[in-house]
């Protein structure tokens, strides 16, 4: 295995990120920040405990879901789309690297800068409000899984794009939504019936789920049933990926 | 010369059925410095392509160092080092970390000796801190080698690496192939400037529509096809070439003032000293005389066109 290759594009994709620190960690965690103040502090202080948990606290795992969801998409795939935008994927084709050694590199640093601003935020978040990790394993396990997982989705948003729009329009119009429907701010029981088994179809939903119930031992779902939804979702970005490098779909000619 | 890389009925088709190599072999020997002229779209950078591992082969086989391109990748390519035609290179990183960041993507240790000797031949030392977007276009040029040479690669490919640059910068960059020739590098570059292969290379490939046309040391390939032309400057006027040389195939210029003679300096003979003679039995005196030989340009156009 090529370490020194994998640790040259890790370094490298995290020195991008130390170049850009307010755009990589100042305002993921200033709109977190906002998050907190607007539905923890000014709306949540007039909400009801939700399974005897404040609001302020039940909102957390979700906003830490949704920050480091888009962050991981966002970081890996501008982190694969950037070299091919100005040409410089032939460095990585040319070197002897796998595909599966690329992969790490990339997906790697994604994965360490979204996981670490998660923590940043978890850390922030006991600014505002009181939290008590029932399962702080399972909280790490499902954060890091999240995060890679997230992050592979991002490194197949950042080959199929041909353009920045292309790399901003899942993102923007599948995740944010689908991480906002997907109780991030509720529980599924505040919803209507019909819409409750409609947000079943939201794969987010499993993964909030889960995490939330690593932080209050509660949750929409059991928590077998977001394992199993968080490792199928990692399977098929793999599968994914492995399809795109074996064929070498718009990344060979 | 050992062979370093063989290329073996080599075929290449896209996606979107065009064939940009068809059935392409070639031998490129250890040390030796070739280059592949042809027009646009003949083949050249697919074919460095296919031996770098940018593009997939559709059928036939690549070997460098006796190994197989796909099979033995890893090692393979440990030895190869690319410069392709654009200026691919991240604009906000500084000189030196990129050509450190080129070094171990290949597995190496980095080695600051090492790369500030490269930097300084390249005479981009004193740039080593520069932020890549703040370079010159030549300077980005001598960058893109700095990073195809910082794992010492024993085989340089260098796809059209003076396209666009200016006359003093080109020359450099012919003296840097020269000096990295006489460390044992093995090179291929691709061209069209003719002049550039004519100075720099060993042997010339021609490719044209994805086929090798020929490959030929060049000094033998400029002889052989080589066709030279006497000027002749006759004293009197001729209205018409007497039959007595009509043998020679003269063509009349000047008005009748001068004639040319076409002859090739690959043959035995060149038939000089009986044209002379001819003319001297039937009279005809000459003024003054002068050679043009054709260059590479001449035969390459010459070959294409056949």
């Amino acid at each position: 295995m090529n370490l020194r290759g994998i640790q040259a594009i890790y370094i490298y994709e995290m020195n991008r990120s130390f170049r850009t620190l307010i755009q990589s960690l100042v305002s993921p965690v200033l709109s977190t920040i906002l998050y907190f103040i607007v539905f923890g502090a000014a709306i949540g202080s007039r909400m009801e405990n939700i399974s005897n948990v404040s609001y302020g606290a039940f909102i957390v795992p979700g906003l830490i879901m949704l920050t480091v969801q888009m962050q991981s998409v966002n970081n890996a795939s501008f982190g694969i789309y950037f070299p091919k935008f100005i040409g410089t994927t032939y460095e990585l084709l040319s070197a002897p690297l796998s595909f599966v050694e690329i992969v790490i590199g990339y997906v790697g640093a994604a994965t360490t800068k979204a996981f670490s601003i998660g923590l940043i935020i978890l850390a922030t978040s006991y600014l505002f409000v009181t939290i008590n990790i029932v399962h702080p394993f399972f909280m790490v396990f499902f954060l890091l899984l999240t995060c890679i997982s997230f992050s592979l989705l991002g490194f197949i948003i950042g080959i199929v794009s041909d353009n920045f729009e292309q790399l901003n329009i899942a993102p923007m119009l599948i995740i944010t939504p689908l991480v906002f429907l997907g109780g991030s701010f509720y529980t599924l029981d505040m919803l209507p019936p019909f819409w409750q088994n409609f947000a079943l179809l939201n794969p987010i939903v499993y993964l909030i789920s889960g995490f939330r119930w690593a932080f209050f031992g509660i949750g929409d779902v059991p928590i077998l049933t977001s394992v199993f939804f968080i490792l199928l979702f990692t399977s098929i970005c793999i599968s994914i990926i492995w399809y795109i490098f074996k064929t070498g779909y718009r990344i060979k000619n | 010369m050992s062979e370093i890389i063989s290329v073996k009925s080599l075929v290449k088709k896209y996606d979107n059925d065009f064939i940009a190599v068809k059935n392409l072999s070639l031998k490129i020997n250890q040390g030796e410095i070739i280059a592949l002229l042809g027009p646009n779209g003949a083949g050249k950078t697919t074919l460095i392509s296919t031996i770098c591992g940018l593009a997939s082969i559709t059928s036939g086989s690549i070997t460098v160092n006796g190994l197989d391109v796909i099979q033995d990748y890893r090692k393979t390519r440990e030895i190869i080092g690319l410069v392709p035609q654009e200026l691919a290179l991240e604009p906000f990183e500084k000189v030196i970390n990129s050509v450190k960041f080129s070094r171990r993507l290949f597995g190496k240790k980095n080695n600051n000796e090492y790369i500030e000797q490269l930097l300084t031949k390249l005479q981009l030392y004193d740039k080593k801190d520069n932020i890549i977007k703040s370079l010159s276009g030549g300077m980005k040029r001598r960058v893109m080698i700095a990073k195809a040479l910082s794992h010492n690669p024993k085989i340089l490919f260098l796809d059209e690496p003076t396209a666009g640059v200016d006359v003093e910068l080109r020359k450099d960059m012919w003296n840097i192939v020269k000096e990295l020739k006489n460390e044992g590098v093995t090179i291929i570059l691709t061209t069209h400037y003719i002049e550039e292969a004519e100075m720099i290379a060993d042997r010339i490939g021609i490719i044209n529509n994805g086929e090798l046309l020929l490959v030929e040391e060049k000094n033998k390939l400029i002889k052989r096809m080589s066709i030279k032309i006497l000027k002749v400057r006759l004293k009197k006027r001729l209205k018409k070439i007497p039959q007595k040389l009509a043998k020679y195939k003269l063509k009349l210029i000047d008005d009748g003032n001068s004639f040319n003679y076409y002859y090739n300096i690959g043959k035995e003979k060149t038939g000089i000293t009986s044209l002379l003679s001819d003319m001297n039995e039937i009279g005809i005196n000459l003024f003054d005389i002068q050679t043009e030989e054709t260059s590479l340009e001449d035969i390459f156009v010459k070959i294409i066109k056949d």
